[in-house]
């Protein structure tokens, strides 16, 4: 509990006064109330970053659920080796992010692993421009969310309990129907977990965006990093980081209204 | 459409192994159509796999026989496309799913019309005391073990199966609502006509509810009969231990008398059993005899033609309904000896710990055990 206050609700606060303040000439804030920050966010250039964002970070997490269902369920019926593939899905976190991301670029580039090899092997003539683009911040992000992904889903399938299963084949579901309407409502908590965490850090992840894309098509999380950093102007980064959790917050709200509401078993 | 020739059921020498255990072996029997068939037997002893074959959970193995069911052979069918219906020992009832739709499940993959589907569930529901109209809304996590049974077994004669499989289902209700459903369950089995596989280790629940028993140890059929047969003539030592109680003596057999046999016990004690014409003389024996079947008496008053083995009253058991009298003899065995409780305030036992006395019973209540 002090915990919290002290690294989570005090930052929050002292972050939010930030946002109300005007900027100090060299960073900072000087004493005083404006809602300058917030009204100088809604331009166009502004919510182009952020309706960017939400649609790149949406993308991102349809595209882990997409890749990373198959692989949880793979793993959960996996048997022996399903300590083995559980530790390669998490292998990746042993190493920083950032380094992670640096041998992306190292694949990618135009004289990088993938187009010497697909140079080598005939199948093009000329290098693929893939480094640089929206391709390749997609590739960026999928790369590093997807264990957030596969993990609460085996959690969820994991749980699941065989004679359920079981009883679904022998009421004559067959394979499909059974994952249908069986394995798959009852594996919903875990989807929505994943796509909780892989949605929420995609939409402030600036990293990928910066190091993958090339900085030319930003996301929020690059605004807020910019506003702090380069451009010295603290309480627009702040006010920019609050709009993005309200939105955040909106959308977690929305989506647990809709399934408290929701008969069950639909 | 149900062909009457063929038993329901036939195993025609299953085996299943998982690694390098022989999980059933070699087993072979019918069931018949109607009957209610109950598995007994320890847990490891086969049974789950036995009905799990059944069910098509399992297959055989490469060489180990046919599993039959309703004449046809079903090794490698998929549960979903055998005539079966089970219940489950965790209910496995659907947890997103509200009771109507549990009940319906089965219906809905036949893509029974919806009208349809309603009416039957009402009506399996029905058919297991449940009130449709206050349980159809339900979610599973809203009921009592006992009423998620219920859906279960509903879920399940909602198809009008063949046979239904019953794995322990009721392993985890509580003791009264088990003997409840054990009443329930038999009364359905001929109401409906439908044969009823039952896995059970509880073998009073087995003696109340079968037709027939077949009983199970390490992957064997150690005895296939009546539940009058299995308790009253246990072929083996294990069923004599497993059902019931018994009290099990070892001798050699000397000669034969008046049609019986006489066994010398290791202390030199003689007693008497019913002749068998499998028995050579000389041939070391064992046999099993119930507790209910024995009596204590004074040495003197012992009645001619019993077999009377002198010994100590260790101790008396007050159960209520009987009393277990513990008597030492004098090779240092232990016998139990269950009386009928006459009322001990009336007319109390006339013994204490300590006292010497004998304990007697009639040769043929001797149950003469095969070599296990």
């Amino acid at each position: 509990m002090i915990f919290l206050v002290a690294f989570f609700l005090v930052p929050l606060l002292i972050m939010f006064a930030y946002s109300a303040m005007p900027r100090g000439e060299y960073g900072g804030v000087e004493r005083g109330f404006t809602l300058e920050s917030y009204q100088r966010f809604f331009v166009p250039i502004y919510l182009t970053i952020l309706v960017r964002t939400f649609v790149v970070s949406m993308a991102c997490t349809v595209i882990c659920l997409v890749l990373g269902y198959p692989v949880a369920y793979a793993i959960t019926r996996s048997g022996r080796w399903k300590n083995l593939l559980l530790f390669l899905v998490v292998l990746p976190f042993w190493t920083s992010f950032l380094v992670r991301t640096f041998a992306m670029i190292f694949l990618m580039r135009d004289t990088g692993l993938i187009n010497t090899w697909l140079l080598k092997l005939g199948v093009i003539n000329e290098p693929l421009t893939i480094l640089y683009t929206p391709f390749s911040v997609m590739v960026g992000l999928v790369y590093g969310f997807l264990p957030f992904m596969i993990l609460p889903i085996y959690a969820s399938l994991e749980k699941l309990d065989n004679s359920l299963l079981e009883a679904a084949e022998v009421l004559g579901a067959r394979p499909a129907a059974r994952f249908r309407q069986v394995t798959l409502p009852l594996s919903l908590p875990g989807v929505v977990a994943g796509c909780l965490l892989v949605f929420i850090p995609a939409l402030g992840s600036f990293l990928t965006s910066d190091l993958l894309g090339g900085a030319k098509e930003l996301m929020i999380g690059n605004l807020v990093q910019n506003q702090f950093a380069a451009a010295r102007n603290w309480p627009f980064g702040s006010a920019a980081s609050f709009i993005l959790m309200a939105l955040v917050l909106a959308a977690v709200i929305i989506y647990l209204r809709m399934r408290d509401t929701a008969p069950a078993g639909t | 459409m149900i062909d009457q020739t063929h038993p329901v059921v036939q195993f025609a020498g299953v085996s299943k192994t998982f690694g390098d255990v022989k999980a059933v072996n070699n087993i072979s029997f019918d069931i018949r159509r109607g009957e209610f068939f109950s598995i007994l037997g320890p847990s490891g002893c086969g049974k789950t796999t036995t009905l799990r074959l059944l069910a098509g959970f399992e297959e055989p193995d490469e060489d180990g026989g046919e599993v039959r069911l309703l004449g046809e052979v079903v090794n490698n069918k998929r549960p979903y496309e055998r005539q079966i219906g089970m219940v489950f020992q965790s209910y496995a009832l659907f947890p997103h799913l509200s009771v109507e739709r549990n009940v319906g499940f089965g219906l809905e993959q036949r893509n029974t019309p919806k009208g349809e589907i309603a009416t039957r569930v009402r009506k399996a529901l029905g058919m297991v005391r449940l009130a449709p109209d206050t349980f159809i809304r339900r979610m599973p996590a809203q009921l009592s073990g006992g009423q998620r049974q219920r859906v279960a077994l509903a879920r399940a004669l909602v198809l009008n199966p063949a046979i239904l499989l019953l794995d322990e289902p009721l392993g985890a209700v509580d003791l009264k609502v088990r003997k409840e459903m054990q009443l329930e369950l038999k009364a359905l089995n001929k109401q409906l006509g439908m044969t009823f596989v039952y896995v059970t280790h509880d073998q009073e629940e087995a003696l109340t509810m079968s037709d027939r028993i077949a009983v199970m140890n390490n992957g064997l059929v150690a005895q296939l009969g009546t539940p009058a047969e299995i308790y009253e003539d246990p072929r083996t030592a294990f069923v004599a231990e497993f059902i019931g109680e018994s009290n099990f003596f070892g001798g050699r057999t000397v000669r034969r008398v008046d049609g019986q046999l006489e066994l010398v016990l290791s202390r030199g004690d003689c007693i008497r059993v019913p002749d068998s014409p499998t028995i050579r003389q000389g041939q070391d024996v064992r046999i099993a005899v119930r507790p209910e079947w024995m009596d204590v008496c004074r040495p003197a008053e012992v009645p001619s033609g019993e077999n009377a083995l002198p010994g100590e009253i260790r101790d008396v058991i007050y159960l209520g309904e009987t009393m277990h009298v513990m008597v030492t003899l004098r090779d240092g065995n232990e016998v139990k000896v269950a009386l009928r409780n006459e009322g001990q305030l009336i007319k109390p036992l006339p013994w204490k710990r300590g006292d010497t006395a004998v304990v007697a019973w009639l040769p043929e209540d001797c149950q003469i055990l095969e070599e296990a």
